[in-house]
């Protein structure tokens, strides 16, 4: 029977939450990993029962969980139970939570810090985890400090793609308010060798050797808040997203603007037209409509809270530039959460659901394209992301 | 037998209750109490102190006997009371709201 998942990461925990494919009535599973951070859940494309998640905490650290049956249980993997955890010698089988910067590759250097002195590169946590599109035992972490690691082990050890980190540019980049992260990686589903990322604050990035080496991708982004507006890096990207049918064709969220690309990345423009704010963090593209684009204005990079306290989704179906208010459902007054970057979805099914989860706890879903929306789950921790898989 | 109390999100981690015995055969230090701990629960490693540094994570402390071992050097001898297993070494967490 086809059915939804929708995996929520909150500063409290994971939840699950499933539904048959009307996405009329919701149950709610959780708190997975109760009282940790959990940044970003995302399941497999190629095996949608194997799902990872990013736990971690200020006080032990980063933790790296999977699940093998679709949310119900979940191991750090190489720690299943009843599975040995050692080796005879006492030596741990795997690593799972060690990610350590290649630094025989390419020096540890250093990066710009808020007040613009030098500081050194510590890892902090994971952000966001992306499984391959072909791969179930693939995975890619981005990071904060910003790197990118890659598992090919089902997440039981990383390896650093330290070719970004290395790319040059890294003395000039520099945290944003939440941190210095790899909270965007999109790979490119014809081309398995290309892959985009996004890091605040330095900018976008794309590799086309599977991250061997990377160029940034920042012509035409213009960001007032640094020295120089079309600097090379510096800009403060929130989200990139795709189309995977139309894989040159990429949408941005800026710290503020929002942008798109009809070149993989080789130039960008603005499309923010005629939305109330060009402020916001999430970006998503229709399942079915490449043109259709989702973004949630936030009034400012002072004030991160919907315009006039209504939240509103804005789409437009011409790819950016003409934008139309969706309320239906949602809050039109005194509203004054946030929506985080990675806290936006859609799936895969006709009418295409589209799913969004708030600094209030509450997730928001429409099963008809954004035309009307309800809070499937309202009283949940701060949440930060929402994924969705459709169960064929 | 060492003793060693964990926090309750470590406990769950390890699947443990509150208090660990381990066998430590070699001098009992705090560096290989933490040794003896990764091994025998290696989900821990990395979660109490660096990976690669093996710094102590800024929000953890150490204690036995009364005393505050935080910031004690990593081969320095533990109290005869923890060696023997009469009192607990312990692994506290900073407290911190919100």
């Amino acid at each position: 029977m086809k059915s939804v998942r929708v995996l929520v990461g909150t500063k409290k925990g994971g939840f699950v939450l499933t539904s048959d494919a009307s996405r009329a009535k919701w149950e709610v599973n959780g708190p997975f990993f109760a009282g940790w951070e959990v940044y970003h859940m995302k399941g497999s494309p190629a095996n949608p029962d194997r799902i990872y998640a990013s736990q971690s905490s200020g006080w032990f650290g980063q933790i790296v969980q999977r699940s093998d049956d679709g949310g119900k249980t979940w191991f750090q993997p190489g720690f299943k139970k009843g599975e040995p955890t050692a080796t005879p010698e006492g030596m741990p089988m795997t690593e799972s939570n060690k990610f350590a910067y290649n630094a025989m590759e390419r020096p540890l250097t250093t990066h710009q810090w808020y007040d613009g002195t030098q500081h050194p590169w510590e890892f902090k946590r994971v952000w966001h985890m992306e499984p391959s599109r072909t791969n179930a035992n693939t995975v890619y972490a981005g990071v904060e400090d910003a790197a990118i690691f890659k598992s090919t082990d089902g997440g039981s050890s990383w390896q650093e793609l330290s070719g970004l980190r290395g790319h040059g540019t890294g003395s000039k980049w520099a945290p944003g308010a939440g941190g210095m992260a790899v909270h965007t990686i999109i790979e490119d589903q014809n081309n398995p060798q290309r892959i985009y990322v996004a890091i605040s604050a330095a900018g976008t990035f794309r590799t086309d050797d599977g991250g061997k080496s990377w160029k940034t991708i920042t012509k035409g982004l213009s960001s007032l808040y640094i020295p120089d507006p079309h600097a090379e890096v510096g800009h403060c990207v929130h989200r990139i997203a795709m189309h995977p049918a139309r894989p040159e064709v990429l949408f941005m969220q800026k710290h503020w603007d929002v942008m798109r690309s009809d070149d993989a990345g080789e130039s960008w423009y603005e499309i923010s037209g005629n939305l109330p704010s060009d402020f916001g963090f999430v970006v998503d593209v229709h399942a079915h409509e490449p043109n259709t684009v989702y973004v949630i204005p936030i009034k400012s990079d002072s004030e991160h809270f919907p315009p006039e306290g209504k939240l509103r989704v804005y789409r437009s179906r011409q790819g950016g530039n003409e934008w139309e208010a969706l309320t239906n459902g949602l809050p039109q007054k005194d509203c004054y959460v946030n929506i985080l970057r990675d806290a936006m979805a859609v799936d895969t099914f006709d009418p295409c659901g589209i799913y969004f989860g708030t600094t209030g706890g509450q997730v928001y879903a429409s099963s008809n394209g954004g035309d009307s929306w309800n809070a499937i789950v309202e009283n949940l921790p701060s949440v930060y992301s929402v994924e969705v898989q459709a169960i064929l | 037998m060492i003793r060693v109390v964990l926090p309750f999100h470590l406990r769950n981690l390890a699947n443990v209750g509150s208090e660990v015995q381990l066998e430590v055969n070699e001098k009992t230090t705090l560096q290989s109490i933490l040794d003896a701990l990764e091994v025998r629960y290696p989900m821990l490693a990395g979660t109490i102190r660096d990976h690669v540094t093996k710094q102590r994570r800024p929000f953890l402390r150490f204690f036995a006997c009364g005393e505050d071992l935080s910031h004690v050097a990593p081969d320095t001898q533990l109290p005869d009371k923890v060696i023997t297993g009469e009192e607990p070494f312990l692994v506290i967490g900073a407290i911190a709201g919100g």
